[in-house]
């Protein structure tokens, strides 16, 4: 390598990472949010339900019995009093009351879902107790896959959005703040070779987007169990291509602008939509389907789906083609764009 | 004429319609240290960049080392040596880092280490230049304008809002550059520094060229080399032509109520104002003296002066 393309890439280098902010928000916010998402959306086991039984009769303790033996019913005896104290202020969803004649009251909210669904469980344990069969046999089969919750579903939304935040991001504010200062033209007035300045923001790049990569998808396998199904060689092509796609267009963000605000309101009108439209947190398909040619024409869009595909799925390169032609697209287009419009001076 | 470093031909450079530099012709020869004079605005910099390809002119013919920009930018770039009047460069790099950076994208030059020896920096060689004086940031922009030993240097208001040390400090570093037969361009609005520096200055003035010469030559075309200053006290009604028949007195300028003859000898002059002053039962409010400068030029050729032009 010469020696002017070694200083241009370390000088991006050194730049980015004496910069604690941007170190925080490019590779510890992406690991927070989701370690944040995954937690409030996280499957939680099947929660028992809290019945109170107010005992008088020796028969009221055989209720009791089958209550507890029920897997999914929490029962308790409780006084009279006490057990309705306990259902006013939620503790218990239930109170089953014996009546004179051998007959049993239900007092619920039935506005509390948590009710209705012990009074069902109640219920059934209760009669089952007396000896009540089903006429017909059931089977439960219980379906809680790796893969189709919403933290699989949101971290290579996450992933995404980091390649693309800092592909723009990084590229975009250093050269328009190049340009604010002078420093462009400064180097202008050099030799330098403007291929090896531009290369140079890949080179620091590709060195950020190996750590930030891994450390997102480490984390969500480690502690999510996120699965990887799919090639990692081809999960680490589709990260590279996504890179240097949002890479160009960081490029086309900072052809023209000379003020940080003015780059910050080209940079966000190019990913607010993506975004939302993009599929980060929530599936694209929830959007009309008016707009969905467009929102499959986002690089942002191609990424999420080709990121998906090949962690969740397993798709190989085969299946997720339509995505990285999109992506091959964006990037050489921008790019080309970029090189037209770009303001050096 | 491997002896003209520079050379500008009917230059023009409008920005709309406002015309920044107007018909300028100009020759600077190698090993020459030539001085752009002018108040702020007056198209100095706008010069100074079409010469260093950064600008376009309008119209005109700038020939570099005798090359030109179009058919041989990447050879000039080579050559020359520059300083912009207003770089910010990356505050979290350290000294040593610039220079190494600066210093990769040229063929030929000096070690890292000798380019921040040179400019006196080896102390602050692991600072970040975010925390450099304003003193150290311009010596250092000044150590990257050498980096690539360039035969020509382009210096813009070397020393613009530098405190007097830096100031000195800056003027024994080009004095030194001028010793070592490189040819400087430099811009400036400080008539001191033209006049110590530069072996010939063209006054620049709305884009144009208002006189062009070595600073004694152009003092002496003042015909006088001295310059007394007085005030009347107030209400006093002063006959100038009277002034003007002082002994030695070759011009008489009035700002106001504040009054310049320029003369050939104080000795004469001086005896003289204070018996005229005297015979007509004035008052004198104020009364100095100076040799004449630069800005005594400008004045002169303008009737404004530099800092206020």
């Amino acid at each position: 390598m010469r020696d002017s393309m070694r200083q241009l890439a370390l000088t991006r280098f050194r730049e980015f990472v004496r910069e604690p902010e941007a170190l925080f928000w490019a590779l510890l916010f992406p690991i927070l949010l989701s370690l944040g998402l995954g937690l409030a959306f996280r499957n939680r086991p099947a929660e028992m339900v809290h019945v109170g039984v107010v005992a008088r009769r020796p028969a009221d303790f055989a209720i009791l019995e089958s209550l507890r033996a029920s897997s999914g019913v929490a029962a308790e005896s409780l006084g009279a009093d006490a057990a309705r104290l306990a259902l006013r202020t939620g503790r218990i969803a239930l109170v089953v009351l014996t009546t004179e004649t051998g007959g049993i009251v239900y007092e619920f909210d039935d506005t509390r879902p948590d009710a209705r669904t012990a009074r069902f469980l109640a219920d059934d344990a209760i009669q089952r107790g007396r000896g009540r069969t089903d006429p017909v046999a059931v089977a439960e089969r219980q379906v809680r896959e790796r893969g189709s919750r919403y933290i699989d579903f949101v971290v290579p939304g996450l992933l995404g959005l980091g390649l693309m935040g800092n592909g723009v991001w990084s590229i975009g504010f250093t050269i328009v703040d190049a340009r604010r200062k002078r420093l462009l033209k400064r180097f202008m007035a050099t030799p330098m070779s403007r291929v090896e300045y531009l290369a140079s923001f890949i080179i620091s790049r590709f060195a950020l987007l190996v750590v930030e990569v891994l450390l997102l998808v480490g984390f969500a396998a480690l502690v999510f169990d996120v699965p990887l199904r799919g090639s990692l060689v081809e999960l680490a092509a589709i990260c590279v291509l996504s890179a240097l796609s949002f890479c160009a267009l960081g490029l086309l963000c900072a052809a023209r602008p000379r003020t940080i605000e003015g780059a910050n309101g080209v940079m966000n009108l190019a990913m607010v939509p993506m975004w939302i439209l993009s599929g980060v947190f929530f599936s694209a398909e929830n959007f009309p389907r008016v707009i969905q040619p467009f929102i499959q024409a986002l690089p942002l869009t191609a990424v999420n789906d080709a990121l998906r595909a090949n962690m969740l799925r397993g798709a190989g390169f085969d299946v997720v083609g339509p995505e990285l032609a999109i992506m091959l697209a964006w990037g050489a287009g921008c790019f080309v764009l970029a090189l037209r419009l770009f303001r050096w001076r | 004429m491997a002896n003209t470093a520079l050379a500008l031909r009917a230059l023009h450079k409008s920005y709309g319609k406002v015309r920044a530099v107007t018909a300028l012709d100009l020759t600077v020869s190698s090993g020459e240290c030539f001085g752009l004079l002018g108040p702020n605005g007056a198209g100095k910099t706008t010069t100074i960049e079409i010469c260093e390809g950064l600008l376009e002119p309008d119209a005109g013919d700038v020939e570099v080392l005798g090359l030109r920009w179009s058919a041989d930018e990447r050879a000039l770039r080579e050559q020359l040596g520059i300083q912009l009047q207003d770089t910010q460069l990356s505050e979290k790099l350290t000294v040593t880092e610039t220079v190494r950076l600066f210093r990769s994208f040229y063929a030929h030059g000096p070690s890292v280490e000798e380019v921040i020896a040179l400019v006196q920096l080896e102390e602050k060689r692991s600072a970040r230049v975010g925390t450099l004086s304003g003193g150290q940031k311009q010596r250092l922009a000044v150590a990257l304008a050498v980096v690539g030993d360039p035969k020509l240097l382009f210096l813009d208001e070397p020393t613009t809002g530098l405190d007097p040390q830096s100031r000195r400090q800056l003027w024994d570093l080009i004095a030194r550059f001028r010793s070592e037969g490189r040819t400087i361009v430099l811009t400036t609005h400080y008539m001191d520094e033209a006049e110590r520096l530069c072996d010939r200055v063209a006054i620049v003035d709305q884009g144009r060229v208002i006189a062009l010469d070595t600073p004694r030559a152009l003092i002496a075309s003042l015909g006088a080399e001295h310059v007394v200053g007085f005030k009347f006290e107030e209400g006093t009604v002063v006959d100038e032509p009277s002034l003007r028949a002082l002994d030695g007195v070759t011009a008489v300028r009035r700002e106001a109520d504040a009054f310049e003859l320029t003369s050939e000898e104080l000795r004469r002059t001086v005896p003289a104002l204070l018996s005229h002053v005297e015979r007509h039962g004035l008052r004198l409010a104020e009364l100095h003296t100076h040799s004449a400068t630069l800005e005594d030029v400008f004045v002169a050729l303008t009737g404004r002066h530099l800092r206020d032009a």
